[in-house]
């Protein structure tokens, strides 16, 4: 069988969120690979959100959020375009591909262009392959314990 | 100014010291021939019809030109003593031997009791009177035309007889002319549309149309004079209530709103671009919207269906879906036209004998009521083809018992392709988003969706209300929508909005972020996020400190905070990772 990434989605609510949704009530079909976390704005996305997906087992994680203007919170949106970058970087300085995240505008409306992100994302996915963090022996408890976290105290 | 009594005919009158005589004998109602006198501009005593006798106070008699002559105190004025008349038979007779035979010379003789001019008569069809040069000068202000040459040689011309760039085509010119020497035309082939013919002009100063509210005239700075040149003014000086203020522009106001109803309609889509009905080019081809102004009883045709030419059209196509389920304009269906152009089909009948065509895709009759009245239009003899209009072109070889146009369609139902000779062609136009909807929808929080409608908060269950709290939409704005669907959606609207307002409070989002003094640093990054100002710096405490009330829960200030002091209630941080591990567990 071949492989089948597991993608985590960041959508905004008003926006892609929205997006998704009409794609489900119009039966648009997408891949099932795509796991979506709704979040208020693309601007509350976290770039810790992000490592601790790809941390979890993620294969890619996508950010969706309003086109650049149309932000329901003004300029949120911005904020988000401001740390995606950055938080490649990040993950390109850990050795993993950057293309593993990826930040795309879809507005409310744009139900087609949704599925069409979310094929492309996953085709790009499948074909870098599985990215087995977990095999880099990366205890996540024990880094936790060590930065004097634990799940409790995040949020 | 002085007021001075002065006589004309016997009949006394008091007007101001030095103005014309003429205008005192108009308000007298004493009537005197004129042809190159317009109110509004310098008297110029060209044509010399207007001779009366003045006698002044010491009794000296002169044969003057009432409408540039002076009054003076004790002037007596006779207009139809045997002088001045007999002057200005000489003076008339000398203008109609310059002239071919015009109208208006013509009746003018007949009133003075004269016969055909001694001298026969010429060609020109110009008296010289320099009345629209005088118009062009004075009240337009453009000066694109004026007197040429000397003697018998002199004319009206524009500069160096070349088209003059000062002439803003306004029409002054041509309006005052007193034999239609000078006339509007367009040069280079037919480009006046229907509107102009039978729709009326496009005047600069109209009451829109009759059921207007307010029911006033208002000025299209498009069309009118003062606008292109800053002369002109005319209404302003026949307006007797002094109504007309040029200087009053539209203004903006601020106005503070609990709520906020979008209802910004549709606009019509402009056929012109669909080269292969010739709208604009071929003469009867209208727009809908064109034929039910024609069909008004209030409009210019008094609500008679009739043609450029001013005849009764012997055979109306209709054509539906002209940009609408059309994939080079939009695809998508503007679903109040077939029942319209049913409507249209059924007056039509009513009004005229014309056979009527109704060319369409698939009918679309909806609603209550609507299927019967589509059945009752089939009764009434109306021709209903299945296959889209293809084309209008004007008839090769037009027979006098047919039309001038031919319809080129394929009857889809009979199988075969069909030219149907027809006087007159409706267009039914698609609805179209308005042009600045995604500004307008900018401005409010509201986006538009691919065809340029307004996204509503849930197709389905929130179908009036955006995604903005507080904004609502109401009719065509959200997309094509007949009437009592638009009537019913405004009144959700209303409705939402006036359930939003009585409360006199709003309920907030349970959502929103909040900040922990204990762990907050003071750094003030999250400040600056903040779209809404919703953040601000407690300088006592020397903490950041969230103002809930305006406070949206975006989320922007969470993601940004390095010490991790500020929760997102509702997305928090540890719901969030809480989602992360279960969705990939």
């Amino acid at each position: 069988m071949s492989f089948e990434p597991t993608l985590v989605g960041f959508l905004c609510t008003w926006c892609s969120y929205t997006g998704a949704d009409l794609a489900g009530t119009a039966r648009m079909k997408y891949p099932p690979n795509l796991r979506v976390i709704r979040v208020m704005c693309s601007g509350r996305v976290d770039p810790n959100f992000i490592l601790e997906a790809l941390a979890r087992g993620a294969d890619g994680v996508l950010v969706c959020g309003c086109h650049p203007g149309d932000c329901h919170y003004v300029e949120g949106n911005y904020k988000c375009r401001r740390r995606l970058p950055i938080t490649v970087k990040l993950v390109e300085g850990m050795g993993i591909d950057p293309r593993r995240v990826r930040l795309e505008w879809v507005s409310a409306s744009e139900a087609s262009r949704f599925t069409q992100v979310v094929i492309e994302f996953t085709d790009e996915i499948r074909a870098l392959g599985p990215l087995r963090l977990e095999e880099w022996a990366f205890d996540h408890e024990a880094a936790d314990a060590q930065l004097g976290h634990n799940g409790q105290s995040r949020g | 100014m002085a007021q001075v009594n002065i006589r004309i005919d016997g009949r006394p009158i008091e007007v101001e010291d030095g103005s014309f005589v003429l205008q005192a004998a108009e308000k007298l109602g004493v009537e005197i021939p004129t042809l190159c006198y317009y109110k509004y501009v310098t008297p110029y005593a060209a044509c010399r019809l207007c001779v009366v006798e003045a006698r002044d106070q010491r009794g000296r008699t002169r044969v003057v030109t009432s409408c540039n002559y002076p009054a003076s105190e004790g002037l007596e004025i006779l207009t139809h003593t045997p002088r001045p008349v007999a002057a200005r038979r000489t003076n008339l007779e000398m203008l109609m031997s310059r002239c071919a035979p015009l109208p208006v010379l013509e009746d003018l003789a007949r009133k003075l009791g004269m016969g055909a001019p001694r001298w026969g008569h010429g060609t020109d069809t110009c008296i010289l009177c320099g009345l629209c040069v005088r118009v062009c000068d004075e009240v337009v202000g453009a000066q694109a035309i004026g007197f040429a040459s000397r003697g018998i040689a002199r004319t009206v011309t524009t500069p160096f007889e070349i088209d003059a760039e000062a002439c803003i085509l306004c029409g002054a010119c041509a309006a005052v002319c007193p034999t239609g020497h000078i006339r509007m035309e367009e040069p280079g082939g037919r480009e006046v549309i229907h509107r102009e013919i039978t729709l009326g002009p496009n005047a600069a100063i109209t009451v829109p149309f009759r059921q207007a509210v307010p029911n006033a005239p208002r000025i299209d700075p498009e069309y009118c004079v003062h606008f292109r040149t800053g002369g002109c003014k005319v209404c302003a000086k026949v307006c007797p209530k002094e109504c007309i203020d040029h200087a009053d522009e539209g203004c903006t106001e601020e106005i503070e709103a609990g709520a906020v109803i979008l209802a910004t309609g549709f606009q019509d889509l402009d056929p012109a671009p669909l080269k292969q009905y010739g709208y604009g080019k071929l003469p009867n081809v209208i727009t809908s919207m064109e034929f039910e102004r024609m069909n008004n009883a209030a409009g210019s045709t008094d609500g008679k269906i009739q043609l450029e030419s001013g005849g009764e059209p012997r055979a109306i196509a209709i054509l539906h879906c002209i940009g609408s389920r059309d994939e080079k304009h939009h695809p998508y269906c503007s679903r109040v036209c077939c029942m319209y152009a049913l409507k249209f089909a059924h007056l039509v009948k009513e009004k005229t004998a014309a056979e009527v065509y109704q060319l369409y895709i698939d009918l679309r009759a909806f609603g209550k009521g609507y299927e019967e009245f589509f059945q009752r239009i089939l009764t009434e003899g109306v021709n209903v083809i299945r296959g889209k209009g293809a084309e209008i072109v004007p008839a090769p070889h037009s027979r006098r018992d047919e039309g001038p146009l031919l319809v080129r369609c394929e009857d889809t139902l009979a199988g075969r392709f069909r030219e149907i000779p027809v006087d007159m062609v409706i267009l039914c136009t698609a609805l179209e988003a308005q042009k600045d909807a995604k500004e307008t929808g900018r401005k409010f929080g509201v986006s538009v969706g691919a065809d340029g409608w307004f996204i509503e908060r849930h197709p389905k269950l929130g179908p009036v209300s955006t995604t903005t709290d507080g904004v609502f939409l109401a009719g065509a704005c959200q997309g094509p929508k007949d009437i009592p669907d638009a009537v019913a959606q405004g009144g959700a609207a209303a409705g939402q909005a006036m359930s939003l307002i009585i409360r006199g409070e709003v309920e907030m989002d349970a959502a929103c972020a909040v900040i922990d003094d204990a762990v907050c640093s003071g750094c003030r990054l999250c400040n600056d996020l903040c779209s809404y100002g919703a953040v601000s710096f407690d300088a006592e405490k020397k903490v950041s400190i969230v103002n809930a009330a305006l406070c949206k829960a975006c989320g922007t200030c969470i993601a940004g905070c390095p010490s991790g002091a500020i929760r997102g209630l509702h997305f928090t941080d540890g719901q969030i990772y809480a989602e992360i591990e279960g969705i990939l567990s």
